[in-house]
């Protein structure tokens, strides 16, 4: 079972994809069923490894490693030189995100339920989907990093762009261009490192580029500019996934016309990518480079914290409301990043983490109001406490944790962010914390709106059935990780140390 | 030279030509002969076994070590036999599209098509296995002519007469100043052979020789981009893509441009990769640059344009001269991994580009002009077709998974392998990719998001299928398991013996 382990986690939902394709495209009912179902195999075997590691289980005995693509065998290379072999691993980190990628994966697809047409594309596109984002964390080479990263890349253009809203094809090329670009501009630094070194392990890489006898004995020099320009280049990739600033504007237009149950795994898990590459392969390869851009990235971290938040507040549109929310706590996670320290880094990974259940939870319910009052506009919605009072309390309790509410995961992920940040850069920092309070003015002013006020829509049902389990399971994650953050403190424990140790302690 | 010494060569090495040669030639008489209303199909299926024919013959050579006949003008190496291989199987897939295809204007094939399409392919051999200047232009102009006729062939319509008209005067300007160039390196040296032709010019250097050689290999090149649809020889490609028919369109992005590369490669890099010039090694690499501009120019017309077609086949002619600009990248990069990566680009190429083709060819069936709309709700109408082109697409795009990008790849290790590292080149790779997105993506948009324009059932005749099946095949395993590809060129040893 353990040489499989992985990449049956990873490909368990080809199974779905497979016997959604033998099935009529006309039987609704069986089709979204089969897709829920097709994601549990990979959820229950994440809860599983998740629950071994807590009781002590070694995950790096997962690790799979098969030969796979050799580009030319030259008699004076050694035998390892231009070869990209199957290899996959987790440590805590990537085994976190990996479980957040499988439950919000079989939340959404319970929220999928909302979707009017062909569903049968749908739901193949949907695994595939998910497939690319749990191979994107277990990668252990760039080039299968690469991989996986492109593979989430045409099946979320497709899922915009024929499943989104108004304006759906022009948030798919949006999509497409910005994201096409990120890409290539990561698709060079890979093939730099790789041409230069011959290896594109990353754990290899990381000792190539940061032990000084090794650095020597590349197949190619790598010198002092170029580590700064791939550096550069790495932050530009992963700044358009996070988004960072300037980078943004693609993000804001999938928020708003992709179909909500996709918008739970893109804010959710798509987002947090970024923050994985830039921990994972920015911090990892490029230690030295990091540490001198670090006060840059607070920087960067702040404004998009006060960017995202001041939009955030003249936002008339909900949907709008939490796309710059996004942007503006995505800012946290670089904050987080940039202060250098243990506090920081595991506020950074703590916020992404928070970030994504609480996105894909006030996302599920934008598609909830969506279908029974077919507008998210702040104006036409409102009282919606007298006639939802249940989905109202839930959207309430996901703004509270999104603002920071203490007890929720909101709260202990921005607090342990600024904890770093006011021992890094202090006065950055008390900047930064203005952020956090239109984050609750924000959050508070549209919620508002939408709980009391006129009356505009009667006749709406409040929570029923299948609708259920998506809104407590979230809600319950949230509080659990506010709660108890050991239960995600301990996973991430010897990531930080790791991380902490290539930055010289 | 008597009848002894004409006996003591080793014709066997020739053998996959000699099969050609003779199936054209049976072809004829049997046209020649055989009544005129009967269908020409059957020469199309007889073409197709010659074909086939010489693959194996082919293959049956593949381990023979390098072998050299007629006083060195016909060669045998491991850089012939490969790209050999690439030009048989282009066109035993472009035969199978031919026999199904029916024009519009309705007049049936005429038996000429599958000879002058088999000369074409004579002539793009003899260039693989060329060692004289002499047989090199003669390949080339056999080659040139037949698809000059290729071109021409639907004789009743106007695009198509208005495409070969363009294409015979821009391919004759193209030869000439190709010839141009030899003669330079004629005059040079005063041999047409070109081991000889190195030789003389790797011993003396003199440097007043540099600029007239440089001037040499300036007007050789572009002469010979005509063929590769580069810059600045590109602008034939899409009237041409646009007025001739789909198999002759797909015989020219695939088999014509694949002999262009070998050409390009036979010619320059064995006369000048040898030739000592000044400080860098060769000439080769102080002339590096030129073709790396080409490159880029190429990349960013082919890709820029292309955004602003309508019509189907003009857009993919357009891609195709961005994709001769990728290959261009890998020649400028002069790394080891230059012949090999042309090599597999060449491969992945040939399946997406040909498997494309074939769905075209069916889609457009019935209507005069290929506007992209003829892919309108192509999902609703034929789902595995659709799949099958989005796969081809995507390969077309580089997204992963598919041969295309596999073969980007290995473009991308040369040009950062090699020190000074081609960043600026390869980036302007990686950028066009991104912008050729925009035009792939749209045939997508139609094929998945829009309705269903035209209703008239699409045929899917055995062969196409059996075309989109092999390409399909092909994109998707070289994309996943490319080193099928790569353990072919094992016994080769990186094609170190091109230069000996």
């Amino acid at each position: 079972m353990q040489p499989y382990f992985l990449s049956l986690l990873i490909f368990s939902p080809l199974l779905g994809i497979l016997v959604l394709s033998l099935i009529s495209k006309e039987q609704e009912k069986a089709i979204k069923w089969l897709g829920v179902l097709a994601t549990l195999p990979s959820l229950c075997l994440s809860l599983f490894a998740f629950w071994q590691y807590q009781n002590g289980y070694d995950i790096s005995q997962l690790t799979e490693k098969r030969s796979w693509i050799r580009f030319g065998d030259f008699p004076f290379l050694r035998e390892t030189d231009f070869t990209v072999a199957y290899e996959l691993h987790v440590d805590g980190f990537a085994l976190v995100m990996i479980v957040l990628t499988t439950i919000l994966a079989t939340l959404a697809a319970l929220a999928s339920v909302s979707i009017q047409k062909e569903w049968k594309g749908y739901f193949q596109l949907f695994l595939l989907l998910e497939i690319g984002m749990l191979g994107v964390f277990a990668a252990s080479n760039l080039v299968l990093f690469f991989i996986f990263l492109e593979l989430t890349l045409i099946p979320m253009f497709f899922l915009i762009g024929k499943w989104g809203y108004f304006e759906k094809e022009k948030a798919a090329y949006s999509y497409l261009i910005y994201n096409g670009l990120g890409s290539a501009v990561l698709l060079i630094v890979i093939a730099i490192l790789f041409a230069r070194t011959g290896t594109a392990n990353i754990a290899e890489l990381r000792h190539i580029l940061t032990d000084p006898i090794a650095q020597m004995q590349t197949i190619s020099p790598i010198s002092d500019d170029l580590r700064y320009g791939l550096f550069i280049a790495l932050l530009v990739a992963f700044g358009v996934k996070l988004p960072i600033v300037p980078l943004h504007r693609w993000m804001l237009r999938v928020h708003v016309q992709a179909p909500p149950s996709v918008v739970m795994l893109h804010a959710g898990v798509l987002l947090k990518i970024g923050a994985f590459g830039l921990v994972r392969i920015a911090l990892g390869l490029f230690p030295g480079q990091f540490q001198q851009f670090s006060t840059w990235l607070i920087v960067l971290g702040v404004v998009n914290l006060l960017y995202g938040a001041f939009l955030a507040f003249r936002q008339t549109d909900f949907k709008m409301v939490l796309a710059y929310s996004s942007v503006s706590h995505m800012g946290i996670v670089l904050i987080g990043l940039g202060s250098l320290n243990e506090a920081g880094m595991q506020g950074a990974i703590f916020q992404a983490v928070s970030h994504g259940f609480i996105a894909a939870f006030l996302f599920f319910f934008v598609g909830v109001m969506y279908e029974r009052t077919r507008t998210t506009t702040l104006a036409r919605l409102g009282g919606m406490a007298k006639t939802m009072p249940y989905a109202s309390g839930f959207i309430l309790a996901g703004a509270m944790a999104s603002l920071g509410l203490p007890g929720t995961s909101g709260f202990i992920s921005e607090f342990m962010a600024f904890v770093g940040a006011f021992r890094a850069e202090p006065w950055l920092a008390a900047i930064g914390t203005l952020g956090i309070i239109m984050t609750a003015v924000y959050l508070l002013r549209a919620v508002l709106r939408i709980t009391f006020g006129q009356t505009t829509v009667t006749n709406v049902h409040d929570l029923r059935g299948i609708e259920w389990v998506p809104a407590i399971s979230l809600l319950l994650f949230i509080v659990i990780i506010g709660v108890y953050p050991n239960v995600l403190a301990m996973p991430l424990q010897t990531t930080i140390e790791t991380m902490m140790n290539g930055l010289g302690g | 030279m008597d009848f002894e010494t004409l006996l003591s060569y080793q014709w066997g090495v020739m053998m996959p030509e000699f099969i050609i040669l003779g199936v054209a030639v049976a072809l004829s008489l049997i046209d020649l002969f055989m009544p005129e209303d009967r269908n020409r199909r059957l020469l199309g299926l007889f073409a197709f076994v010659g074909v086939a024919v010489s693959f194996v013959s082919l293959l049956g050579l593949w381990t023979t070590g390098v072998t050299s006949i007629l006083d060195d003008t016909f060669r045998l190496d491991s850089f012939a036999k490969s790209f050999k291989a690439l030009l048989l199987i282009g066109s035993a897939l472009v035969l199978l599209l031919a026999i199904h295809y029916e024009p519009n204007e309705r007049i049936a094939y005429r038996g000429e098509f599958y000879y002058l399409f088999l000369t074409a392919l004579l002539g793009a051999m003899m260039m693989a296995s060329s060692g004289d200047l002499i047989t090199l232009f003669v390949g080339l102009e056999l080659l040139s002519i037949s698809s000059y006729i290729l071109v021409a062939i639907r004789k009743k319509h106007t695009l198509a007469n208005e495409a070969a008209l363009k294409y015979v005067i821009t391919g004759s300007i193209a030869t000439a100043i190709t010839l141009f160039g030899m003669s330079y390196i004629f005059g040079f040296t005063g041999s047409t052979n070109i081991k000889e032709i190195a030789q003389q010019l790797a011993s003396t250097y003199d440097e007043n020789h540099q600029y007239i050689l440089s001037v040499a290999f300036l007007l050789t090149f572009i002469g010979l981009s005509f063929k590769l649809a580069a810059a600045p020889f590109h602008m034939w490609a899409p009237d041409v893509y646009q007025g001739a028919t789909t198999p002759v369109v797909s015989f020219l992005s695939v088999v014509s441009k694949t002999a262009g590369f070998i050409i390009v490669l036979r010619l320059i890099v064995s006369v000048f990769a040898q030739t000592p010039a000044g400080s860098s090694a060769s000439m080769l690499m102080t002339l590096a640059p030129y073709i790396a501009f080409l490159a880029g120019a190429t990349m960013i017309i082919g890709n820029t344009i292309a955004l602003r077609q309508r019509n189907v086949k003009r857009m993919l002619a357009y891609s195709s001269v961005a994709h001769a600009g990728y290959v261009l990248v890998a020649f400028a990069s002069l790394s080891m991994f230059m012949f090999e990566a042309i090599w597999f680009y060449l491969l992945a190429y040939l399946f997406m580009t040909i498997g494309a083709f074939a769905i075209l060819q069916v889609v457009s069936k019935h209507h005069d002009d290929e506007d992209i709309s003829v892919f309108a709700g192509l999902y609703r109408r034929s789902p595995l077709m659709a799949i099958a082109m989005t796969i081809f697409l995507l390969s077309l795009a580089g997204i992963p998974g598919t041969a295309g990008f596999i073969g980007k790849m290995n473009i991308f290790l040369g040009a950062f392998i090699v020190e000074p590292a081609h960043y600026v080149l390869a980036s302007i790779m990686v950028i066009t990719t991104v912008i050729s997105y925009v035009y792939y993506f749209g045939i997508f948009v139609q094929m998945f998001f829009r309705p269903v324009e035209h209703t008239h059932r699409l045929e899917w005749p055995p062969g196409v299928v059996t075309v989109v099946v092999v390409c399909i095949i092909g994109t998707v395993a070289l994309g996943v398991f490319p080193n099928i590809a790569y353990d072919f060129l094992a016994p080769f040893q990186h094609f170190s013996d091109f230069l000996q």
